[in-house]
């Protein structure tokens, strides 16, 4: 009796977000029957505390902030197997953005790394309009504190003119720029989207 | 036949030799392509996994600058495919999106062009035909494993390119150029992606199994259309061979530097020398660079 008490009392708290995370995914953790054919196939599974299907398990569980805290939705490679495999066709890469998306949010980020290289890969764009490789990797190395990650792949690199020093900006009138303005002020408008 | 060009980040940088060997092709065949303007970065895994709607919108204008001109867009990067493909998905299916979209960007976007891969615009547009008559140095003997990666095939009601489980088409345009694509089982295996810069003990394991799997079917090669593939089958390959203490030596290509060789021109010219695992010696083996007809110079 107090066991099922207390998965009451979750399933109440865990709700919202649960609500939140399927209407920004389009999934509804509902329709996933449990077969395995996701995990089955996924790629990156043996780096994953719980495998794809067990994520969705925790979902249908209520059991939303255990699905925050894991690593999987940081590791999944957004590969697309699963989603093409899956015969009730849960879009889970979608699910898996959702839920970092959602993570940040809470502060849980069980992987530094991935969060710091994104972090690095879009400040670039928003500066310059597009990716500058070379700025972005020092960036990374530097905030994930390892210096000298890849250090012995650079100097191939900018002997066969694959890593630029400078970067290239683009001359739009500061149109990316606006465009990351505008996305950031209608989230904190609580639009959806 | 012309398209707007959107080479992306990785062909300005990493990816030069995708760049210089998709241009001579291009031109070689006769298609028109212009490139856009101020053209910007399609906010790759990066934007997905931060925002929705960023990762469409970014995409948009470059959709939306190109369908100014009336013209449908050549992606070389499988990777930029992918999100372009699906900001003009999301586009289409709803019109709250579209006009959302077109709000953000600064412009009008109906979303009534289309992104297409260079590969299915050159064998499917181009036709295979078409390339088999240019060939002057086949690629006889060169057994090449066909790596489509993820991108360019899944989610299939995304890119609407080949079979999301066995595709064919690249292995078609390695047959057509005078070469032997061998049937293999990782096909559409995941490379990583960019995780392998964050998380480069996940990488080298996928990467291995991929290469290790290429070996084992008896290529020489691999072929690809993806700068992140290549990144990391090329790149991260000495990484991949000190950790799991192999030798593998699998050079790697872009199926437009195949066709470029194939069509006479000299590695150098499309690149090809700037790849960390050389090429030439494996090329020179089989003798396609002494085949007697002339070089071509790139003009
Ligand atoms: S393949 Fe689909 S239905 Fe099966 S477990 Fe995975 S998500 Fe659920
Ligand atoms: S998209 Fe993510 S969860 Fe799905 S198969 Fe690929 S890595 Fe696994």
């Amino acid at each position: 009796m107090k066991e099922r008490l207390e998965l009451a009392a979750t399933l109440n708290r865990d709700r919202e977000l649960l609500d939140r995370v399927q209407r920004a995914s389009g999934v509804s953790v509902k329709d996933c029957y449990q077969c395995g054919k996701c995990s089955a196939g996924c790629p990156a599974a043996f780096a994953m505390d719980y495998t794809p299907r067990q994520v969705i398990r925790l979902l249908q569980l209520g059991m939303v902030g255990e699905a925050l805290k894991s690593h999987t939705i940081w590791v999944c490679a957004h590969c697309q197997t699963c989603y093409t495999r899956c015969p009730k066709e849960v879009d889970l890469p979608r699910l898996m953005e959702a839920l970092r998306q959602e993570a940040k949010k809470a502060g849980f980020i069980a992987e530094k790394n991935i969060d710091i290289f994104d972090r690095a890969f879009l400040s670039s764009v928003e500066r310059y309009g597009r990716v500058h490789e070379m700025g972005m990797m020092i960036q990374f190395n530097l905030q994930s504190l390892q210096p000298f990650k890849d250090a012995l792949l650079a100097p191939p690199m900018l002997l066969n003119r694959k890593l630029n020093i400078l970067p290239e900006k683009i001359k739009d009138g500061g149109a990316v720029k606006r465009i990351f303005a505008k996305v950031r002020a209608g989230n904190q408008g609580g639009d959806e989207h | 036949m012309r398209y707007a060009y959107y080479p992306g980040c990785s062909l300005h940088a990493t990816a030069i030799e995708y760049n210089l060997s998709a241009k001579a092709v291009a031109k070689h065949l006769g298609l028109d392509l212009w490139e856009i303007p101020e053209w910007n970065c399609c906010g790759a895994s990066a934007a997905h996994n931060t925002d929705h709607l960023l990762a469409l919108a970014l995409p948009a204008r470059n959709l939306a600058l190109a369908e100014k001109e009336g013209l449908d867009v050549a992606v070389p990067c499988a990777a930029c495919f992918n999100r372009l493909r699906a900001a003009e998905a999301a586009a289409r299916e709803s019109e709250k999106m579209r006009v959302r979209l077109a709000e953000i960007i600064e412009m009008d976007y109906r979303a009534s062009n289309r992104a297409r891969a260079f590969l299915d615009i050159m064998v499917n547009e181009v036709g295979l035909q078409a390339i088999e008559t240019m060939v002057v140095k086949p690629l006889t003997g060169l057994k090449v494993a066909a790596y489509y990666g993820c991108l360019l095939v899944r989610p299939p009601k995304i890119t609407a390119f080949d079979d999301p489980e066995d595709p064919q088409t690249l292995d078609k345009l390695i047959t057509s150029l005078g070469g032997t694509a061998v049937p293999w089982a990782c096909k559409t295996e995941c490379c990583s992606a960019s995780l392998s810069l964050p998380r480069t003990d996940m990488g080298l394991k996928m990467v291995y199994e991929i290469l290790r799997h290429a070996k084992e079917a008896g290529a020489d090669c691999l072929v690809t259309a993806c700068p992140l593939c290549m990144s990391n089958l090329d790149m991260r390959q000495a990484g991949v061979e000190a950790r799991y203490n192999v030798k593998l030596g699998l050079p790697v290509f872009y199926f437009t530097e195949l066709m470029g060789i194939a069509f006479g021109y000299a590695p150098k010219d499309l690149g090809v020398p700037r790849h960390f695992v050389n090429p030439i010696p494996l090329l020179e083996a089989r003798e396609i660079l002494r085949h007697p007809a002339t070089r071509r110079e790139q003009g």
